[in-house]
């Protein structure tokens, strides 16, 4: 089915979501939507899908116009969408939230569950991975669900899928199966609409690709296009995507980590035995796939891990059985994973969260009470110095987009006085402008003398920014190699081989 | 589609440079603000203060309903209402206006007495009701803010009347120095209790909930077996279960003179609180932590803050100001000894009262004064033969309307906010899909 998008125009109050957007996604295409974060192209889909109806436009399957006045509509129309957050009841087994919404039945009202059973059982085997359709949703890994939001697609006949940021929660692994599924449904004739902000998965798997920013297709660009075309055509100027920096300059000094061993407070040991250093002016990537232990590393170098054993020392100061506060004070700077839940106060205006660990400091308050008035003077320029795109110190830091919190983070960390960052995930959920911004910063540090660390998913990321890699499987190093070492080492010891090449 | 561009240069010809957007999303900062007015206008319609208001007028009215319904002189015309139905209307308006006109008379200012002295002593007995109501309703609030259900004011209250009552009430000293200690003695009964809470909660990790609730028995039946046991708090000479009367030398002076009796000067030491809590919790740096904690422990803890520490400061501080209340009783209002009972409900205003002032300071204050005034008009409402229940619902259909905006929109037509917009949205979509 072919699927037509004419001047589609949504607005919300005086704010252009939707600029006159035309797309045409055919049959056994694979279509990239490609945007920043906020560029429009998740209230285009849910246009698309009848969660919206555009203010102008019209939507085409096959030539003839649709009208959607609600998802419903859309799915019964062909068209289907895995969200990027599922819509799926935990509770309920894979084959119950298949069949959610159009029950078959037989008899007197019975529920056919047999039929919904067949139906993921042939699915699965069309595409050859397993899945049990008598599991319940939420004991399944976040890729099986997903597969699930794919089926339950399928089972609706859909001829157009829409996957909405579909690689954000997978793992390097799961990203490369999604791919594979997705180019066997483009082979067997289905039309899909990929939305992601990510360069590499969109010149790996798309035929076609559009990019959109401030609700406007900017234009479209073929899969050979190199990551540095494409960014700059979401950004609007030239995007550097590699950090350009000096060798290191190594000092004396620094974070030494010795037969660390974190416990979850049950005894499960998700640390084992780690050893490493970082000196004053270089910077250690901690690689690996996610949850492999470099949470719970991170935690105990801060102090907020539960059960630590062994021994942390920054320039000599052990720090294993200290207070956060005290951690912190020793000059620790940490960029925490998940800046919603660690890193920001959402209800919290910008100049409170900019203090947040410095409220007792002499700067900002005075017998006990708060200097507000050198509060905001300090996030007016906080602000400034590091782009935050806010409309003032006032503004909550919640109502922020991603990249812009995460500048409220590595500010408030980078204007203390530092002799350690840590900075987990630095750029999960960023902006390319804002990461190339955050990345700069990130060498900046070290170039000032700081040791940092930086734990990351990415392998771009790593290889970016390292001076040294550690890789993590299992909760154990596998080995720390050089910086320039190659992607397919890399890969290999996230799946837990030792390095051949290494001696570190 | 527009344009067709394989590579970056063509990109970055196609736009001028000062139309080039921002590096991140366009939601924030660039966009072209509704005009001021307007938003005042839907920010105010949408705020708290005027919910609030809103909330109280629809508990009037349906408050006028109930007392219309109970007027006996409406219900015996309403027997002939197809008859004459105006006489059913005026005894209506007659029920209606003669309760709320006692209840203004009772609480406010009495326009029918002769001169302002007495004219104005309604509204001294309102502030002199609202006093405990306020002390204990900033514990509650201050509790919220930091994040914990703080339902234990009644036994914090009950244990600082109990500390007053055995450390001070058999002293012999000038008033500039038992006045002061009695008071101490009974904010530090109340810390104590409040600060047992936050300790086990910080240090065990058990619900803050259950343990307020349990600890209110605790100590209402701690209170009640010390004020029957001769030689700890029974009255001598009685075998009722009393304390002796509070000494006058620890008793609060009236504030304005023996014309207003109800209100004396714990009022203002009231006002006081109500100035440092406001204080503590929006000025200090103490304050942020503590907010901090109550929006987000996560990110308090990974920002060097300790949380139970601070768990353990505002229950102190919750308990401190609960004992307050307790005071303005035995100091103020119950000087002729007390019972278990000492807490006369406050306890559990202070719930309703710190919901309906927003957990601020202020709002606190101003919803306490609320709270007196319904109590002081209730007893005059009670003269009109109107029954005094009515009053109580009153009261709690504020706080229901109060905690149920989207219901007081619907009532009144206000707009609606973007999140229920969205949820609605939603919920339609759900529909949907489900229909289809």
């Amino acid at each position: 089915m072919k699927l037509e998008l004419r001047g589609i125009t949504k607005r919300f109050g005086t704010l252009v979501a939707n600029d006159h957007i035309d797309l045409t996604v055919r049959p056994g295409e694979i279509h990239a939507l490609l945007g920043e974060n906020g560029a429009g192209k998740s209230t285009l889909m849910n246009v698309l899908y009848g969660l919206y109806q555009a203010d102008e436009g019209e939507i085409l399957l096959d030539d003839v116009t649709q009208h959607f006045r609600g998802p419903g509509d859309a799915m019964t129309a062909g068209i289907g969408m895995v969200h990027q957050h599922f819509m799926l009841i935990p509770v309920f087994t894979v084959a119950e939230n298949v069949m959610l919404g159009h029950e078959s039945t037989k008899g007197i009202g019975a529920l056919d569950i047999a039929k919904a059973r067949e139906h993921v059982r042939s699915v699965a085997a069309r595409f050859g991975f397993q899945i049990d359709p008598d599991a319940l949703v939420g004991d399944l890994p976040v890729g099986v669900q997903q597969r699930v939001e794919i089926i339950k697609a399928l089972a609706r006949d859909a001829k157009v899928l829409v996957f909405d940021e579909p690689t954000a929660v997978l793992t390097p692994q799961e990203t490369d199966e999604l791919m594979a599924i997705m180019r066997q449904l483009r082979d067997e004739g289905t039309a899909i609409v990929f939305i992601t902000h990510k360069l590499r998965e969109v010149r790996e798997v798309a035929d076609r690709i559009t990019v959109i920013r401030l609700g406007k297709v900017v234009g479209e660009a073929e899969p050979t296009a190199t990551n540095a075309e494409l960014a700059s055509l979401m950004v609007g100027r030239a995007v550097e995507l590699t950090v350009s920096k000096e060798a290191p300059t190594i000092g004396e000094g620094g974070l030494e980590v010795r037969d660390l061993r974190v416990l979850t407070p049950t005894g499960q040991i998700v640390v084992d035995a780690v050893n490493f250093d970082v000196r004053p002016g270089e910077v250690l990537a901690v690689a690996g796939v996610q949850g492999n232990g470099q949470t719970e590393l991170v935690e105990a170098i801060v102090g907020i891990a539960a059960r630590v054993e062994g021994s942390i020392r920054l320039n000599g100061t052990e720090l294993v059985g200290q207070s956060v506060k005290a951690i912190l004070d020793e000059g620790v700077g940490f960029v925490p994973e998940d800046r919603k839940v660690d890193g920001l106060v959402g209800d919290f205006p910008i100049s409170e969260n900019l203090i947040l660990d410095r409220s007792a400091d002499k700067a900002f308050s005075r017998g006990g009470t708060l200097r507000r008035g050198a509060m905001e003077a300090f996030a007016r320029d906080r602000i400034a110095e590091f782009d935050i795109r806010a409309q003032g110190p006032a503004t909550l830091a919640g109502t922020l987009s991603g990249g812009n919190q995460q500048k409220v983070v590595i500010a408030r960390e980078l204007s203390r006085d530092l002799r350690l960052l840590v900075a987990a995930q630095p750029t999960r959920g960023v902006d390319v402008g804002s990461i190339e911004f955050i990345h700069k910063r990130i060498i900046e540090t070290r170039d000032s003398g700081i040791p940092v660390v930086v734990v990351s998913t990415e392998l771009d990321e790593v290889v970016a920014l390292a001076d040294r890699i550690a890789v993590m499987y299992r909760g154990a190093v596998v080995g720390i190699v050089p910086g320039d070492t190659s992607r397919e080492t890399l890969g290999l010891m996230m799946a837990g081989a030792a390095d051949p090449e290494v001696a570190a | 589609m527009s344009q067709t561009t394989p590579g970056a240069e063509d990109a970055s010809r196609g736009l001028p440079p000062e139309q080039l957007p921002p590096v991140s999303g366009p939601l924030v900062g660039d966009e072209p603000p509704p005009p001021r007015s307007n938003v005042v206008i839907k920010e105010i319609l949408r705020g708290n203060a005027v919910t609030t208001i809103l909330a109280i007028v629809l508990a009037m009215i349906i408050g006028g309903i109930l007392i219309a319904f109970t007027d006996e002189d409406v219900q015996e015309a309403a027997g002939y209402f197809f008859a004459r139905p105006g006489d059913t209307f005026a005894a209506i308006w007659s029920a209606v206006y003669g309760g709320y006109d006692a209840l203004f008379r009772g609480a406010i200012f009495n326009y029918r007495a002769d001169d302002f002295v007495t004219q104005i002593r309604p509204f001294t007995n309102a502030l002199g009701f609202a006093a405990p109501l306020i002390a204990a309703g900033l514990g509650v609030a201050l509790a919220f803010r930091v994040g914990l259900f703080n339902i234990g004011a009644r036994g914090q209250m009950l244990i600082g009347a109990m500390f007053a009552a055995l450390f001070t009430f058999n002293l012999e000293l000038p008033m500039w120095i038992h006045l002061p200690l009695t008071l101490l003695f009974g904010i530090l009964g109340g810390a104590l209790w409040g600060g047992l809470v936050g300790l086990i909660k910080a240090r065990t990790g058990a619900h803050e909930v259950i343990l307020t609730i349990m600890l209110n028995y605790v100590a209402y039946y701690l209170l009640l077996w010390m004020v029957r046991t001769p030689g700890l708090l029974q009255r001598e000479g009685t075998n009722q279960p009393i304390s002796e009367a509070t000494p006058e030398t620890a008793q609060f002076p009236e504030l304005l003179g023996p014309s207003f009796p109800q209100l004396d000067w714990g009022f203002v030491i009231v006002i006081l609180a109500t100035v440092l809590v406001w204080w503590v919790v929006e000025r200090s740096s103490l304050g942020l932590r503590m907010r901090a904690v109550g929006e987000n422990p996560h990110a308090a803890r990974a920002a060097g803050v300790s949380v139970q520490r601070i768990y353990i400061y505002a229950m102190l501080f919750a308990g401190g100001l609960a004992g307050l209340a307790a005071m303005n009783q035995v100091q103020g209002s119950v000087t002729t000894g007390f019972t278990a009972n000492i807490d006369a409900g406050i306890g559990f205003d202070a719930i309703t009262v710190a919901l309906l002032g927003r957990s601020r300071a202020w709002g606190t204050f101003v919803a306490g004064i609320l709270f007196g005034v319904l109590k002081a008009g209730s007893f005059s409402m009670q003269a009109q033969g109107i029954p005094v229940d009515i009053v109580l619902v009153v009261q709690s259909l504020i706080v229901l309307f109060i905690a149920a905006p989207p219901l007081l929109r619907a009532v009144f037509f206000l707009p609606k906010t973007d999140q229920e917009k969205a949820a609605k949205a939603r919920a339609k979509a759900a529909k949907k899909a489900v229909e289809a």
